[in-house]
Formats: structure tokens, sequence, C-alpha cells
């Protein structure tokens, strides 16, 4: 079995110190720093979230993996920025202003974390402005935005009209979910996209970056 | 250990005069025996035998001395000669409800006369529905001639499933290919009696009533060490007395005239303690096997089998609706869940519609979930590495979650069972992108996955020709020229 594939299996059993080692042999080798990105760690976390789906393996084997994962990532990471081979994107996340409840917040933020995304999690009862202070200063390109009630739900709407009057609408992308929201309220606010839970999240950012 | 769930709806007193009410009823009452040859046997054990009138009046020598024999607990295994089931104690295991004479087709929705193809896609369908851990013969295909119609269920079963089967002879010549059907899968008597692979149900015509079929079959089991689960069938109100304790008390007299005519013919011949009591509905005419009353019975007299030593067995987690609907669900998890708590050890039920007529394999499905929530329940609370809970609690407040702890992946699938996919447990944004299934859809995708999934039976080739050749020479005889295909 080739190094990439061992890689790939040892992320499947979420193995992070043999992922390390792997990881380290396969810059040793001179093997492209994509193809280890590709071949060796995404392949694994595909595998994985196939099983997720599948209902074969649940939650904590996915963090295991994501884990394993972000060990191999570690080594790479600095080749990834020296050889302009893009990362996975940033979003700052929180529960919307007024709104306490972050326990679906918080699932989004473990499980992105998991997929290897880079999140600034602003906690709950966070502000439009403070939203968009932090996606600007941290060059993030999404905005996680979760809500359990319905009347806080326009304060949803108020950080994509400022996004708007700020001109960056369409540059920092906003994600939305939360028990009070659907797919038809995301629509009508203009949010980019409705989550309807971590793993649809997860999904959601692997598919458009 | 946790303390194993456990439900009881009588106390010993009550369990005592009912035993006593039962004896006096078989000792001075008697019951009814249309055979001969059963009829001389308990003669000689000192019976008090009218052969013109087929009556009976037992001793309490004769019961006490068939209470003695009977054993406490026994084992079954599947085709390959594996151990499946251990009847003792408040182990539960689940069978489906058996001899529907209609099945549901989950392609049409219509109830229909089931064929030779539904048998074998439901025994498909049993192989691989993991909670439920027997097979029975669970209806009667109509497309052989109904001389054979119990054994060529049993045969189709063998062939395609390797589970032990729940099955029974509808005719005093029936029970001789059945025997013979099994001895083809052992090799011979000594193995079968050493590895029972079916268990046969006898049913005694209420009130106090035993059929020559009955009788006989009870006799040619006996004689191969073949288990049998009897089946009393008070009707409270109408063929028993409408107080539960009175049916109680003819439900026991009935079952300790069949365990009698077994432990005699063959003293140690495995038995379940079991039944299919129900009240009779007085507006509708009917035997609902979804009553809570009825599945009171159940409980009670299982109970009482429990108090004489027995392995037990019930008709119990079935259900009266004509479709897979809430009431289905409904009887059909109330059931189940009472008789887990109340420990049967024998629970014969899903799949089954229209009181005890239909068989459905979108039920089979739904039930088999219920089967595994309710085996859950069973194996209660106990501490896992929860004393002193301090570290855990240090490292929740650290990690701010315990998705990926160790206590956490050590025991998330001890702890927790996972349903399949018939429950629906997805949020609502979910559940409607991947198409807002309704509960019959979600069977019927199942129920597609597991006939696609289906392996053959790893029952030699040799085994199944055999079975087949004696089926075919069964069918002959009956003036069938063959098979259907």
């Amino acid at each position: 079995m080739d190094i990439l594939q061992q890689i790939s299996e040892q992320i499947d059993l979420g193995d992070d110190e043999k992922v390390y080692e792997l990881t380290a042999t396969a810059i040793e080798q001179k093997i492209p720093v994509k193809r280890i990105l590709e071949e060796g760690l995404l392949d694994g976390m595909n595998i994985v979230g196939k099983k997720f789906k599948e209902h074969d393996i649940f939650l904590p084997e996915v963090l295991m993996a994501a884990k394993a994962m972000n060990a191999g990532m570690e080594l790479i990471k600095p080749l990834l920025l020296s050889g302009n081979i893009p990362m996975k994107a940033k979003v700052v996340l929180g529960t919307v202003r007024g709104d306490l409840h972050d326990i679906g917040k918080n699932l989004v933020g473990v499980m992105l974390k998991g997929a290897g995304f880079e999140v600034i999690d602003l906690g709950n009862d966070v502000s439009p402005e403070k939203f968009i202070e932090t996606a600007k200063r941290e060059g993030a390109q999404f905005i996680g935005m979760s809500t359990l009630l319905t009347t806080t739900m326009p304060v949803m709407k108020e950080v994509i009209e400022l996004l708007r009057i700020e001109n960056l609408e369409g540059k920092i992308k906003t994600l939305v979910g939360g028990a009070a929201v659907s797919k038809s309220y995301a629509e009508e606010i203009g949010a980019t996209a409705y989550c309807y839970d971590g793993s649809n999240a997860v999904e959601y950012l692997n598919s458009v970056i | 250990m946790g303390i194993r769930p456990a439900l009881h709806f009588l106390e010993n007193n009550l369990i005592e005069k009912i035993i006593s009410e039962a004896r006096d009823l078989l000792c001075n009452l008697g019951i009814t025996l249309h055979n001969k040859e059963v009829l001389d046997v308990l003669s000689g054990y000192g019976a008090t035998v009218d052969q013109d009138k087929f009556h009976v009046l037992f001793t309490n020598d004769v019961i006490d001395k068939a209470l003695g024999s009977a054993p406490s607990s026994f084992k079954l295994f599947d085709v390959l000669g594996n151990e499946t089931h251990d009847f003792s104690g408040f182990n539960s295991y689940f069978t489906p409800g058996t001899a529907a004479i209609h099945i549901l087709d989950h392609k049409t929705n219509e109830i229909r006369k089931p064929t030779t193809a539904d048998f074998i896609d439901y025994s498909k369908l049993m192989s691989g529905l993991n909670y439920i851990a027997s097979t029975s013969t669970a209806f009667i295909p109509a497309d052989v001639t109904e001389k054979i119609s119990d054994s060529y269920r049993l045969y189709l079963s063998l062939l395609y499933c390797e589970k032990p089967v729940v099955t029974g002879a509808f005719t005093i010549e029936g029970f001789e290919i059945m025997k013979d059907l099994q001895l083809a899968v052992r090799g011979t008597k000594e193995a079968l009696e050493a590895k029972p692979l079916t268990i046969f149900s006898c049913c005694p015509t209420s009130p106090l009533k035993f059929s020559d079929v009955t009788s006989q079959n009870v006799v040619d089991c006996a004689r191969f060490g073949i288990p049998v689960e009897f089946i009393s069938m008070p009707l409270s109100g109408f063929m028993a007395p409408v107080t539960l304790v009175g049916s109680l008390i003819q439900h026991t007299a009935e079952t300790i005239s069949g365990i009698v005519i077994s432990q005699l013919t063959n003293p140690g011949t495995p038995v379940l303690y079991g039944g299919s009591p129900a009240i009779f509905d007085m507006r509708y005419e009917t035997t609902p096997m979804g009553a809570i009353e009825t599945m009171m019975l159940d409980c009670a007299y299982n109970e009482i089998g429990k108090f004489l030593g027995f392995p037990t067995q019930a008709y119990i987690s079935l259900s009266d609706a004509k479709s897979l609907d809430a009431q289905a669900g409904m009887e059909s998890s109330m059931g189940a869940t009472l008789a887990v708590l109340s420990g049967i050890n024998n629970i014969s039920g899903p799949g089954m519609l229209d009181f005890e007529s239909c068989q459905s394999l979108q039920k089979l499905i739904l039930d088999n979930e219920v089967c595994g929530m309710t085996q859950r329940m069973a194996r209660g609370i106990e501490p896992k590495e929860d004393f002193p809970s301090m570290p855990l609690f240090q490292e929740l407040v650290k990690e701010k979650h315990l998705l990926i702890s160790k206590h956490t992946r050590k025991y998330i699938r001890e702890e927790h069972h996972f349903s399949g996919k018939i429950i629906n447990r997805a949020n609502l944004s979910r559940w409607k992108e991947e198409g807002s299934l309704s509960l019959t859809d979600r069977a019927n995708l199942e129920i597609e996955r597991l006939l696609n999934d289906y392996h053959p039976s790893r029952l030699p080739e040799d085994i199944k020709k055999e079975l087949t050749l004696r089926m075919e020479a069964e069918a002959r005889r009956n003036g069938m020229d063959k098979l259907p295909e």
C-alpha cells in the first residue's frame, strides 16, 4: 500500500499520531504536497464522510478522523502557504444578538474545525456589527449565524443588510441555521445558504470552496 | 450489574390461588380430550378416563409428575447448529407472528392471499432483521394445496433463512414431513434432540378441550424431543370468564393439561408455557390482540408460568390495525415493551396486523426496531466508569464537549441504541431534503435494501437438495405434480 493510501486509512481509523508520522514521511519522500492533501488527507475524510452518511459510523469517529487529518495538516500547512495552494476557508460563527442558545452552533463549530476549516467562534448574543468587524479583521470568507428563537431571526437579516451597505455582499458569504430557521426564510432574507446541521454545513462549505 | 427492569401484575398468593383453582378444575371438572392413545396413557398414570365421552379427570399426582419433569430452560439452534436462544430466566427473544392467512402487499398496499414468492421474500427479509432472533412460518402460501401448507412453509423457511423456526402442524399427517425436514437438516433424531431447530405451537381449544390433532402433535413432538409452546386461547367474556383472573384460571388449566400430555409421553421434553388469550370485544365480535387487557393477560400468565418454573411464550406485540398506521405502531410497541419488561422468553408478534390474520413486511421492518429498543431497555441502567465522575466533568469543562472523549467512544454503542433508517430522527429540514419520506416509504426502502443485500443460507447444498426432494415427494403424495417456481 502506498503511503498516501496509508494516510487515508489511518484517518479512517482516527489515529492522529500515525497520520502525523506518515505525513512527515511523505514530505521527506518529496511527494507533492497537493497530492498528500488530496490523495491522503482529504481522501481519508471523504471515506469517513460516506460512512457517516450511511450511519456506519457516528460523530465521535468522524471527529477522531478530523483530528487525525488536522495532525497531518499541521505539517503541510506551511508548504501549502508557500506553494500558494489554497487553504480551507475561515468562518466566523455565533448565535445572533438576543439568543443564548448555542448547542447547535457549538456542534457546527466542532464539525467545521474537524473538517479543517478555521473557526472564529464569537459565542452567543453576537451583534451584527461584531460579526462583520471580526470577519473583516480576520479575512473570513463566511459568517455562520444561528438562532433558536423566532424573535431573534430578524437579526440575521440585519447582518446581511449591513454587509450590503458595506459593499461586502458576495465577498463575505452568510450561512444561517438553527431550529427557528428554514430554507425558505434563508432565501427570503438573502442568506447565501441554509444549513440544517453541522455535517450539512461541512458538506455545503466543501462544495463551494 | 444494573437492575433488569421488571413488571409484575400478580402477587405470589394470587398466583397460588389461580393455580389451585386450575388444579381443582382439572381434577374435578376435567377436560375433553379427543385422542384415544393419550387417554390410555393418562389412564395408565391414574387419571379417571371416560373413553366414550373423551373425558378425563386428572389427579394432583399426575399433574405434579408432569410439572416436575418439564425442564426449566432449553436452548434453540439455527440450521447450521449455532446456538441462538437460551430460554431461561428473563431472556426475551422475538419471533414474527405466525400462520396469517393474508399478507399486506407492500407494493400495492392491498391485503391479499400470499404466495410462495411472498414467503421467499419474507424469509430473505427475516435473514437481515437483527432483533428478531427466530423466523416463523408467518403466513400460509395459497398457491399450494392446503394439505401441505403447513410443511411447505417450514420447507421454505429452512431453505432461505438460517434462523430457527417457530411453526406448527395443521394435521396429524403434517407432522411426519415436518419432522423429516428437520431430520434432513440435523442428520439424526439424536442430533435434532440435542439441538432443537423448531418450536411447534400446539393449541388447546377453549374451553378445556384438546382436539385429536393437537393432542397427537404434542405426543409426536415429545417423541422427537421437539419443543412445544402451548397456545391456550381463553376469550374473556365469551369462551372464558370475563374477569382477567377467571381467564387466567382457565388458561392455567388448559396449559397444564398440555404439559401433562407432553411430559407423560416423554419426560423432559422442552416446553414453553405460552398462550394467546384475548378479551372478546362485545361490539365488534372480535378478539383484539392490541387491547391492553389482552396484553395484561399475557404478562400475567407469564408470571404464573415462571412461578411454576417454565420458560414462557406469548402472542403479544401484534396489532389489530389493517395497515402500517399509528395504531399498528402503538399497539405493537406497547405489547413489545410490556412483554420484555415481563421477561416473556419467546415473544410472538412482529409483523402481524388484523388480529393474527395479516403479515406485513413493512411492519416487520418497523417492529424490528421496536424489538431492538426494548432489548436495549432490558439491559437497564448500569454504571460504567461513572464513579468517580469528577475526571469526566473536568474534561467536559475543559474541552466544552465530550464528543471525542475516550469515555464516549468506549461506551457510545453500548449505551445508545442506534435505530435503523425506518425511524426518522432527522430535523425537519433534513427530512424534507431527503424527500419527506413517510413511514411506509422508509419501510419500503428498507425492504428493498434488505432483499438486495440478502445472502443465501449457508446450509450445505446437499441438504438443501434433500429438503427439496422430500418436499416434492410430499407434494406429489398430496396431488401436486410440482412445487411453485
